[in-house]
C-alpha cells in the first residue's frame, strides 16, 4: 500500500480507537488488532503526531500503583474522523468507476 | 531479557537522539511491558512481545526525519569556538569540495544502480519486441513463399518470448532488491548519526 495512504489510514484508526472513551497504548493496539497490526514504535510515532496536530490530548493517571498515559480525542480529532468518512465516500465512488473498467452504470 | 535490561539496551541504542524523544519512548515501552504483564504474561514474554532491541531501534530511526537527527548531532557538540570558526572559514575550499565530491559520488552510484534496473527492463522490452516481430514476421515470410526463412524467424520469435518471460521475473526481482537496498541504506545512514561509540 502507498506509504502516504497507509499513514493517513493509521492516524484515523488510532483516533477511532479513542473516539468512544479515553484509552492507553496497550489497549489501543489490542482494540485495533482484529483490523490492523501495528507495532508499538509505530503507535508511539502516530500518537506523537496526533498530539502535535492537536487531534488528541494526553494526561497521566495512576493505575495499580504506577502511572499510565491516557489519550483523549479533541474536537479536531473528531472532525478528522468525519472528514475521513466524507473523503472515503468519494474514494469508494472512484473505486466503483475504476472496477467497472471506467464505464458508467 | 528482563524489562530493565531491555530498556537499558534500548537507551544505549537510541543515544544520540533527542533526549526528550528517548525519555518519551522509554516511558512508553515501559508502560507497554507493564500492561502486558498485567494481562498475565511473564516479564520475559512481555519484553519479547515488544520485539528485539535492534528491531525497535531500526523502527524508531526509520520514523525520525533525517534533518532532526542531523540537528541533534550538531547540537550535542555544544557551541562552536572562535578558532573552530576560523578553521571552518579557512578550510572552506577543502571541506566544501570534499563534501560536493562525496555527494556527487553517492548520487552517481545511486544513478548507476538504477541505470542497471532501467537497462534490464530495456532488455526485457527488446525480447518482447523481438518475440512479437519474430513470430509475426516469420508467419509473413512463410506465407509469402519462403517457408525455411519464415520458420527460422518464427522459431527465433518463440525463443525471444521464452527469454522475455524469464527476463520479466529477473527484472522484477532486481527492482525489488534495489528498492529494499535503498530503504535499508537510508536506515543505515541514519544509524550512523544515532549510535555513539561504546565507552
Amino acid at each position: 500500500m502507498d506509504a502516504q495512504l497507509k499513514r493517513g489510514l493509521l492516524d484515523v484508526c488510532v483516533l477511532a480507537a479513542i473516539k468512544d472513551g479515553d484509552s492507553y497504548g496497550y489497549k489501543i493496539i489490542k482494540d485495533m488488532k482484529p483490523y490492523i497490526d501495528m507495532s508499538e514504535s509505530t503507535l508511539y510515532t502516530i500518537l506523537k503526531r496526533l498530539e502535535l496536530s492537536n487531534m488528541l490530548t494526553v494526561y497521566t493517571s495512576e493505575h495499580g500503583g504506577r502511572l499510565r498515559k491516557y489519550y483523549h480525542i479533541t474536537k479536531a480529532g473528531l472532525g478528522r474522523i468525519e472528514d475521513f468518512k466524507d473523503e472515503w465516500r468519494e474514494v469508494m465512488a472512484i473505486y466503483q468507476f475504476v472496477s467497472q473498467g471506467g464505464k458508467r452504470k | 531479557m528482563t524489562k530493565r535490561e531491555f530498556l537499558d539496551s534500548l537507551e544505549q541504542g537510541l543515544s544520540g537522539m533527542p533526549k526528550n524523544e528517548i525519555a518519551g519512548r522509554l516511558a512508553f515501552y515501559s508502560e507497554m511491558i507493564d500492561d502486558y504483564m498485567e494481562e498475565g504474561f511473564t516479564e520475559e514474554e512481555a519484553v519479547a512481545k515488544i520485539g528485539s532491541v535492534e528491531q525497535v531501534v531500526s523502527e524508531v530511526i526509520a520514523d525520525i526525519p533525517f534533518t532532526k537527527l542531523l540537528k541533534e548531532k550538531f547540537k550535542a557538540k555544544g557551541e562552536i569556538k572562535g578558532w573552530e570558526i576560523v578553521l571552518i572559514v579557512l578550510g572552506f575550499p577543502i571541506w566544501f569540495s570534499l563534501l560536493v565530491g562525496t555527494f556527487a559520488i553517492v548520487v552517481s552510484l545511486y544513478a548507476a544502480l538504477w541505470s542497471i534496473v532501467v537497462s534490464l527492463w530495456a532488455c526485457f522490452g527488446a525480447f518482447v519486441g523481438a518475440a512479437v516481430g519474430g513470430t509475426l514476421g516469420g508467419i509473413l515470410f512463410a506465407c509469402t513463399g519462403n517457408p525455411i526463412a519464415g520458420f527460422s524467424i518464427f522459431g527465433g520469435g518463440i525463443v525471444c518470448a521464452g527469454l522475455a518471460i524469464f527476463a520479466f521475473y529477473g527484472c522484477k526481482a532486481v527492482t525489488q532488491g534495489v528498492l529494499w537496498f535503498t530503504k535499508n541504506a537510508a536506515v543505515a545512514i541514519k544509524k550512523c548519526f544515532v549510535k555513539k561509540e561504546k565507552i
